[in-house]
């Protein structure tokens, strides 16, 4: 599998004229110019999948992903129907919706994958599909714009695109499709006579360009709730697709930004515009506390129980140690389950490691083997301890191989199980197939309850 | 303009019934089974129960044409009208395509569509007629369509919600959905139609974020908090004293307060057009759905 990951951004606008009346005004004709230019950027660099964030599909239970592998349909644009019908025939990647839809959720957002025949695909992702991707060059996959996703929910979304595209290993070229300033007029015009609605938002929008031309795109997120202030309107809330390109691309200012042409649509003001991840751009970003990992934001509105802790992010899974601390002998892994506090995989002292507490939550998904032992609501489930055990043991052998350790230098472990005349005798026998010939010392307590919905966690000390 | 049905008939033209006729797909999806995938299990039924009663008295109203506002047909530039003479189609519901999934072919009155039109321009308001063939009818004209006549034996003409409010405040918002229901009462009166009027929207419209696991688990629906549902109630209160243009002056407090879908003009639209009926309207059910506040009220008047 190759190396996947987001290798490009792409900023489009979604009105129809430079699709269906690019002849009518010289900027329309432009920006209709401006596409192609950027698909052919996009095809040199032989992508696996476009990825759509649309700010003209409105979602409201949460975050919906477009998995119809073959969208059919003569789409009609609700404001603009004059302009003429476009029938499109559009190829997706269902597998790629699925894993997204995955990665969504485990960073505790809502979400789900549609695929529905007839399934009203927004006139935005329609224009963007048929001017980048007109022959079905590059399959694609469509996500919502959710009406009441703010900033930190915004961002965990284009987290969780960056790890659907590690996950599959596919190359995406992530494209937000949103005007800049979003202005339209009150009255229909003669198309020769289009222009930015006002000298303001021309201004803000070519300060925007400034910026992007910059690579500075998480500059721009971070000011998106001011940009809004000066040159949006309500539908597209606090310009939040900055937030999701700058979260789904790394979040920093290190781009190598073109920008392709800007004109008016409409009164509004539309640029096509790429961003190439380079070594090196204006610098870091400032710190930002709206910068989180995992949604969690207070969605109880059904009165039912409150759910467990958050779960942690998932994390590609042909991943290995990215991220050993020089403090004090601190070490993690992307391989194993992240940590659901502050708290390290592991620390060494001297020539011991201890490891954490570890439960088997698989990395990169936090999927349970066995079962979880409660469903969200709360509700007692059924599971199999041999397997959540299983998982445990393997998990602790990619930590301690991590840091240069084996399973067969544990030397101590305590055991912690929420129901230990239920699951020792299951317990004991898978931890026998593994430690009997180790010998390693045990102790085994039972506890009301673990952080997650599992059965069983191992506290390890090893030799280095 | 020629001569206009009613105008042949010797009839006056007039607006014979309103109602408050809100669009939440999922009263839709029970009626319809082969097309959707959950079983139902008669999830809001009360709302469905309200619908039949409304329908039992439209039953001896007698009109000829339907007019609708649907919030969901978003238009940024002026109203736009239905003026194709037929549409037919799939509608599926981009909140919900689990649940709203509809075959609908709809028969659209052009000329009344047309009067409006002119109406409306003669009253200073943007207006565009809609009149591309393939153009798919939005979700809450057809959920409030069908749910007052599943059998659509009335032609339709649907209006847009227009949406300029980057350059509006409420206030002047409310004063353009007004004119255009002054316009659309002329029109009617002009082409000698009966009409009745549907507002398709709810009253308090902040959703839950979230599903519960059963589609239809009615112990988990409530109103989205208490705040809404007191407005909700204010203003049902005002509409069953025949208290209508207190209710649409305090139109602006309301859809701030209570995040409601009368935003998008449609019940400002049609009391304006029914001249602020002083009758007490027939609140027919009150429930929520997926924490939106939805009520059933007609204005059936001395027509039965």
């Amino acid at each position: 599998m190759s190396a996947g990951g987001i290798i490009k951004g792409l900023i489009v606008p979604g009105l129809p004229q430079p699709l269906l009346a690019p002849e009518q005004n010289e900027g329309w004709g432009r920006i209709r110019a401006a596409f192609e230019a950027a698909r052919e950027e996009i095809l040199a660099c032989e992508p696996d999948l476009l990825l759509i964030y649309s700010v003209m599909w409105p979602s409201v239970i949460g975050h919906q992903i477009q998995a119809d592998p073959n969208p059919k349909w003569v789409h009609v644009d609700e404001l603009f129907h004059d302009l003429g019908s476009i029938p499109y025939d559009f190829k997706m990647d269902a597998d790629f919706a699925a894993a997204f839809k995955d990665a969504a959720i485990a960073r505790n957002l809502h979400a789900r994958t549609v695929s529905y025949y007839g399934f009203p695909i927004d006139t935005g992702s329609v224009v963007a599909l048929k001017l980048l991707t007109p022959n079905n060059e590059v399959p694609a996959c469509i996500v919502s714009s959710n009406v009441y996703s703010d900033r930190a929910e915004t961002v965990v979304l284009g987290k969780a695109a960056a790890d659907a595209a590690a996950a599959t290993g596919k190359r995406v070229v992530a494209v937000v499709v949103t005007t800049l300033s979003n202005r339209l007029f009150t009255d229909f015009i003669d198309p020769a006579d289009d222009h930015i609605h006002s000298p303001k938002d021309d201004e803000w929008n070519q300060k925007m360009l400034e910026f992007l031309r910059a690579g500075r795109l998480e500059d721009v997120a971070q000011l998106s709730r001011e940009i809004h202030r000066q040159i949006r309107v309500h539908k597209v809330v606090n310009f939040k697709p900055m937030w999701w390109l700058s979260a789904a691309m790394g979040q920093h200012n290190n781009y190598t930004g073109r920008v392709y042409d800007y004109a008016a649509l409409y009164g509004t003001g539309a640029a096509v515009v790429s961003l190439t991840p380079s070594a090196s751009g204006v610098g870091d970003k400032e710190y930002d506390e709206e910068d989180v990992e995992v949604y969690s934001g207070n969605r109880n509105v059904l009165g039912g129980p409150e759910g467990g802790p958050a779960p942690t992010p998932p994390k590609p899974l042909q991943s290995t140690v990215t991220a050993v601390e020089a403090m004090a002998g601190v070490m993690s892994t992307d391989a194993a389950p992240k940590p659901v506090g502050a708290y390290p995989h592991a620390r060494r002292v001297g020539d011991l490691l201890y490891l954490s507490g570890i439960g088997p939550r698989q990395p990169g998904t936090d999927a349970i083997p066995g079962g979880p032992i409660r469903d969200a609501d709360g509700s007692p489930r059924d599971y199999d301890i041999r397997a959540q055990t299983q998982a445990v043991i393997d998990n602790i052998r990619i930590i301690l191989e991590a840091a240069g350790s084996s399973l067969e230098k544990v030397v101590d472990i305590t055991v912690f199980l929420v129901d230990m005349d239920r699951d020792f005798k299951g317990y004991n026998e898978v931890y026998a197939e593994t430690f009997k010939p180790i010998q390693a010392t045990r102790t085994t307590v039972a506890v009301r309850a673990l952080p997650t919905p599992i059965a069983v966690e191992f506290k390890v000390v090893a030799l280095l | 303009m020629s001569e206009s049905k009613g105008q042949a008939a010797g009839t006056t033209g007039r607006i014979v019934a309103g109602a408050l006729a809100p669009h939440p797909p999922h009263l839709v999806y029970a009626e319809n089974p082969p097309q959707n995938e959950p079983v139902a299990e008669c999830g809001w039924e009360t709302l469905r129960w309200g619908y039949e009663r409304l329908r039992r008295d439209l039953a001896s109203v007698d009109y000829d044409v339907v007019v609708v506002l649907s919030p969901h047909w978003q238009t940024y530039i002026g109203t736009h009208i239905l003026a194709h003479p037929r549409f037919e189609s799939l509608s599926v519901d981009p909140i919900f395509p689990n649940l709203f999934r509809y075959h609908y072919q709809m028969d659209v009155d052009v000329e009344l569509a047309e009067a409006i039109h002119g109406e409306a321009g003669r009253a200073g308001l943007v207006t565009k007629l809609m009149q591309n063939k393939d153009f798919r009818v939005d979700y809450g004209t057809i959920v409030s369509c069908h749910m007052t006549d599943p059998e659509w034996r009335t032609p339709v003409v649907a209006l847009s919600s227009q949406r300029s409010h980057a350059y509006y405040s409420v206030e002047v918002m409310q004063e353009q959905a007004a004119a255009l229901g002054r316009a659309t009462r002329a029109a009617i009166e002009a082409t000698g139609r009966k009409a009745l009027l549907l507002s398709s929207n709810s009253l308090s419209h902040r959703h839950f974020v979230t599903e519960s696991a059963v589609p239809e688990d009615m112990s988990k629906e409530h109103v989205t908090n208490h705040n809404q549902y007191l407005w909700d109630m204010k203003a049902i209160r005002m509409m069953r004293e025949g208290r209508t243009k207190e209710l649409i002056d305090t139109m602006p407090e309301f859809t701030s307060q209570a995040i409601t879908e009368t935003d998008a003009g449609s019940l400002t639209w049609m009391m304006a057009a029914m001249d602020y009926p002083t009758d007490p309207g027939e609140l027919y059910a009150y429930g929520n759905v997926i924490g939106t506040g939805n009520a059933i009220v007609g204005w059936l008047g001395g027509e039965r």
